[in-house]
C-alpha cells in the first residue's frame, strides 16, 4: 500500500479521521478525474468525413466516484472498519457483474477495484491482532524458508516420484500429460537460468535467444543433415552454449542494468535473424516437420513402422496407442530437468559454484581474492546457455513444428520471474513457482483475457509481500559443526548473535 | 629500493607512484618500500591519499605513473601492468576493504573456502573432477576446512562458523575478513583501517592478531590505521601521507616526533579514529 495507508494504519481504530479520509479519497478521486477527462472524456470521432470531440462525461464522472469509492475503502478498512468495508466490498463486487455499464472497461474497473478493496479488508482482518512490522515479516518467511527447506529433504524425492509415476495415475489422460511436459519444461528453463540470475546473480533478460538457438539448431540439422535427435541433443546444447559465449565475451564487462539491457537486446537479435534469415530459418513461417525422437534410436512411435524399422509397441508387445510417445516425452524431459536439478545442486559445492555466488555477494572482494570475473561469468553463461539450447531442441522435438514467434520476450520474461519469484538460486523455488505462473494460468484459461492481468497482479503481489521471492532462504554448501546447523538456529532467533 | 638499509631486496617497493582523477592528484610521486616480516603503516589525514595507493597496489586502478614491484620466492612481480585478479593469485597480494566487503549472504566457513578458490579449482580440474567427486577433490577440501578452521581459531570465529557472514556484529565482520584474506595465503597482506570502529579492546585484540600474523606467518603486512594505539604499538616502520605527499617515513619513535608529521597530522586532531566511511573500491 501508499504511505498515507500505511501510517492511518498504524494509529488506527483509536480516532479515525473522517475528514482526513474523505480528503484523501477525494484527492484520489480528483486526480483519477483530471486523468480520464482528456484521455476518456474527450474522444474524437467521425462525422461526415469531419472530425468532432464527443463528449463522455457519465464515465468520467463514474470512474472518478469509483476510484474515490475505492481509495474510501482502502483506507476504512487499514483504519479499523475492515468488517463493513469488506461487506460494502463485496456487494459492490456482485453488483460490478449484473449492473448495465456504458462501456466494459468500467465493469472491469469496479470489479478489480472491489476485490482489492475486499482483499485488503480481508489482509486487515486477518491482521488484526498481529500488527507485524516489514522485518518481523520477513524474518518468519525466513523461518518457514528454513523448515521448508528442512522439508524439501522429503519433498524432493516425494515430489520427484509422484513426477514419475504421473503417466500411470488413472487420472492421467493426454490433457495432464501435456500440462505435465510444458510445466517440465519451464522448470527446466528455470533451473537453467537460476545458475545465471540465482548462482552468479547476473540479470540475464534474454535467456529465450538460447532456447531458440538450441531449438533452430535442432530442427536444421535433423533436417538438412537426417541426424538423429540423440546426436543433436547434445549438438544443440554445445551450439547454444557457443552462442551464450560469443555474447558473454563483449557484454560481461559490463554491470548491473547494463548488462540487462543487452541480453534484452541479444535476445531480440536473435529472434530477428530468425524471422529475416528467410531461406536458412523459414522466416516467419518457421519450419515445419521436425522429426521426432525414436525411442533411443531402436524403436519409432508409430502405427505402421517404415520398413526395415521397429515400432515401439512391437518391441514391448504392446497396444498401439499415441499416448506412447507422450508418455517418452514426458519422462525425456523429466529426466532432462532433473539432469539440471543434480548438476546445480552439485556444482554449488565445488569451487565454480561457490564463486559464482561469491560474485552474486560481491565481485569486487571476489576479484581481490585472486578470482577471475570473466572466466566465472563466462561459465556461468555458457552452462545456463547448454541448458535453454537442450531443453529448446526438446521444444522442437515436441512441437514437430517452430516458427520465431515461440520466442518472444515474453518468454524470457516468464522464465526471470520464474527464479525471481521462487526466490533467487532455490531449487525447489522454481517449482513452486512455475505451478504457479504456468500451472494457474493454463487451469484458468477460461479467462482467457485476464490471465496476463491477473499474471501481472500477481507478480506484484509477491512481490510487495515478498520482495525476495518465495524461498528465499539459503542453506550453507558446508558446514564446519554439521549436527548443530548453526545457520538455520540463527535464522530462526532473527538473526542476531 | 633507495631508502632502506636493510639487506636484500624489499617484498614490496613503490616508487614514484602518482594517480590522477581529473585534475586531482589523489598520490603525488610517492616512493616507500615494506618489507617481509615486518608491519609498514601507512598513515594520514582523511583523504590524504591511503586508500588509493591500495586501489593502485591491488590493481583496481592503474596508476599514472610509477612502479609497484613485488619479489618473493626467487621472482618478481611488476604490480602496475597486472590484472587485480592476477595480483591476487599471482603476486599473493590480499587486501581488506575500508568498508567491509565480505560474501554477505553465504556462511562465515564459505567465506574462507571461496579465499581458496584457486587452489580448490585446481584440485577440482576445472569442476570435471569435482563433478565427479573424485577422491583428489575431496582431499583438497578437507584441507582447505583445516586451514579455514585454523584461521577462525585464530580470529575467534569457531563457533559461528556456519553463520551467515552478514549477520555477525561489525568488529567480528572485521576480523572475519582479514581472516579471509590469510586463507588466500598472501605474501603481502593489506590492510586498510582494520581497527575502524572497533571497540578499545577488540583494537587490543587486533594488534595481538597482526603481530601474531607477522610473527608466525612469512608474510609483509601493509597497515592503514587511523588509531594511533595501534599503529605506535605495532609497526615496524611508518610512511606518513598528507595531500598525496610523502611527508615522512621511518621508525614509529622517530616519525612521532617528526615537526612535520606533528604539523599536518598528529596536530589537528591525534584521536581521531573513526574517518569517514567512503567508498574505497
Ligand atoms: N575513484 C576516484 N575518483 C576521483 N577521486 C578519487 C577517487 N578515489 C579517491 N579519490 C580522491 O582521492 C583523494 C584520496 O582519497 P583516499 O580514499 O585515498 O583517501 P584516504 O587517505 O584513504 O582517506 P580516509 O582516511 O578518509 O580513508 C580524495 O580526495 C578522494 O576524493
Ligand atoms: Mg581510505
Amino acid at each position: 500500500m501508499n504511505p498515507t495507508t500505511a501510517v492511518t494504519a498504524t494509529s488506527r481504530v483509536q480516532t479515525l479521521d473522517w475528514s482526513a479520509a474523505l480528503k484523501d479519497a477525494g484527492l484520489a478521486g480528483l486526480v483519477a478525474l483530471l486523468l480520464t477527462l482528456p484521455l476518456v472524456g474527450l474522444r474524437t470521432i467521425e462525422v461526415q468525413s469531419r472530425l468532432t470531440v464527443e463528449p463522455h462525461l457519465a464515465e468520467v464522472a463514474l470512474t472518478a466516484l469509483l476510484v474515490f469509492l475505492g481509495r474510501l475503502g482502502l483506507t476504512l478498512a487499514a483504519a479499523g472498519l475492515a468488517r463493513p468495508v469488506l461487506a460494502a466490498a463485496t456487494l459492490a463486487l456482485a453488483a460490478g457483474w449484473v449492473l448495465p455499464f456504458p462501456t466494459e472497461a468500467l465493469r472491469v474497473l469496479m470489479v478489480i477495484g472491489a476485490l482489492v478493496v475486499a482483499l485488503r479488508a480481508l489482509w486487515a482482518l486477518h491482521r488484526r491482532h498481529d500488527r507485524l512490522s516489514q522485518q518481523e515479516r520477513d524474518r518468519r518467511m525466513d523461518h518457514l524458508g528454513a523448515r521448508f527447506q528442512d522439508a524439501t529433504r522429503l519433498i524432493g524425492p516425494a515430489a520427484v516420484m509422484l513426477a514419475v509415476a504421473l503417466p500411470f495415475l488413472p487420472f492421467a489422460d493426454r490433457a495432464t500429460l501435456d500440462l505435465g511436459i510444458l510445466l517440465l519444461t519451464y522448470i527446466m528453463l528455470g533451473w537453467g537460468l537460476n545458475i545465471v540470475v540465482g548462482l552468479a546473480g547476473l540479470l540475464d533478460l534474454g535467456y529465450v535467444a538460447f532456447y531458440a538457438v538450441g531449438a533452430y539448431s535442432y530442427a536444421l540439422l535433423a533436417q538438412t543433415f537426417g541426424f538423429s535427435f540423440w546426436l543433436c541433443l547434445p549438438l544443440a546444447g554445445l551450439l547454444a552454449s557457443f552462442a551464450g559465449v560469443m555474447l558473454g565475451f563483449p557484454v560481461l564487462r559490463l554491470r548491473g542494468d547494463y548488462f540487462a539491457i543487452v541480453t534484452l537486446g541479444f535476445g531480440e537479435i536473435v529472434r530477428i535473424i530468425l524471422l529475416n534469415w528467410a531461406n536458412f530459418t523459414g522466416g516467419p513461417n518457421g519450419i515445419a516437420g521436425i522429426p521426432r525422437p525414436s525411442f533411443f534410436g531402436i524403436a519409432d512411435f508409430t502405427a505402421a513402422p517404415e520398413p526395415g524399422r521397429l515400432a515401439f509397441h512391437q518391441l514391448f508387445g504392446l497396444q498401439y496407442t499415441p499416448l506412447h510417445r507422450i508418455i517418452f516425452l514426458y519422462y525425456l524431459i523429466l529426466a532432462l530437468a532433473l539432469l539440471v536439478n543434480l548438476f546445480t545442486l552439485r556444482i554449488r559445492r565445488l569451487p565454480l559454484g561457490r564463486a559464482w555466488e561469491a560474485l552474486r555477494e560481491d565481485d569486487i572482494a571476489c576479484t581481490a581474492l585472486g578470482i577471475n570475473r570473466t572466466t566465472i561469468k563466462l561459465a556461468a553463461f555458457a552452462i545456463a546457455a547448454m541448458f535453454g539450447g537442450i531443453a529448446g531442441s526438446f521444444f522442437a522435438t515436441r512441437q514437430g513444428f517452430i516458427s520465431p514467434e515461440s520466442f518472444s520476450f515474453i518468454e524470457s520474461a516468464i522464465i526471470l520471474a520464474i527464479v525471481v519469484l521462487g526466490g533467487m538460486g532455490s531449487q525447489i523455488g522454481v517449482v513452486i513457482a512455475t505451478l504457479l505462473v504456468i500451472g494457474l494460468p493454463e487451469v484458468f484459461r477460461d479467462l482467457a483475457q485476464y490471465r496476463m492481468l491477473t499474471f501481472g497482479a500477481g507478480m506484484v503481489l509477491i512481490m510487495l509481500w515478498r520482495p525476495r521471492g518465495l524461498l528465499a532462504h539459503r542453506e550453507p554448501t558446508l558446514l564446519l559443526h554439521p549436527r548443530q546447523s548453526a545457520f538455520r538456529r540463527q535464522a530462526e532467533a532473527g538473526g542476531r548473535p | 629500493m633507495n631508502r632502506n638499509p636493510d639487506d636484500g631486496e624489499p617484498l614490496l617497493a613503490v616508487d614514484h607512484l602518482s594517480m590522477r582523477f581529473g585534475g586531482l592528484v589523489a598520490v603525488n610521486d610517492v616512493s616507500f618500500a615494506a618489507r617481509d616480516r615486518q608491519i609498514t603503516a601507512i598513515i594520514g589525514p582523511n583523504g590524504a591519499g591511503k586508500t588509493t595507493v591500495f586501489n593502485c597496489l591491488t590493481g583496481f586502478y592503474a596508476p599514472s605513473v610509477g612502479r609497484l614491484t613485488v619479489s618473493h620466492s626467487g621472482q618478481r612481480w611488476w604490480l602496475e601492468r597486472m590484472e587485480a585478479h592476477r595480483i591476487a593469485g599471482a603476486a599473493r597480494v590480499a587486501r581488506t576493504f575500508q568498508n567491509v566487503r565480505l560474501f554477505g549472504g553465504m556462511s562465515v566457513l564459505e567465506n574462507l573456502i571461496v579465499a581458496q578458490h584457486i587452489k580448490l579449482m585446481r584440485a577440482s580440474g576445472f569442476t570435471l573432477a569435482g563433478l565427479l567427486g573424485l577422491p583428489v577433490y575431496r582431499r583438497a577440501e578437507r584441507a582447505a576446512v583445516e586451514l579455514a578452521r585454523y584461521w577462525l581459531d585464530r580470529v575467534g570465529l569457531v563457533d559461528v562458523a556456519d553463520w551467515q557472514a552478514g549477520n555477525l556484529p561489525y568488529g567480528a565482520q572485521r576480523r572475519l575478513e582479514i581472516a579471509r584474506a590469510m586463507c588466500s595465503e598472501p605474501r603481502l597482506l593489506c590492510l586498510d583501517e582494520p581497527a575502524a570502529g572497533l571497540n578499545p579492546r577488540e583494537s587490543a585484540d587486533l594488534s595481538q592478531l597482526l603481530t601474531f600474523i607477522r610473527d608466525h606467518h612469512r608474510i609483509g603486512v601493509l597497515l592503514i590505521e587511523h588509531d594511533m594505539s595501534v599503529v605506535m604499538a605495532i609497526s615496524d616502520h611508518l610512511v606518513v601521507l598528507d595531500y598525496g605527499r610523502k611527508i615522512s617515513e621511518g621508525p614509529p619513535a622517530v616519525v612521532r616526533h617528526d615537526p612535520a608529521v606533528i604539523r599536518a597530522y598528529l596536530g589537528e586532531d591525534e584521536d581521531e579514529s573513526e574517518s569517514e566511511d567512503r567508498a574505497d573500491g
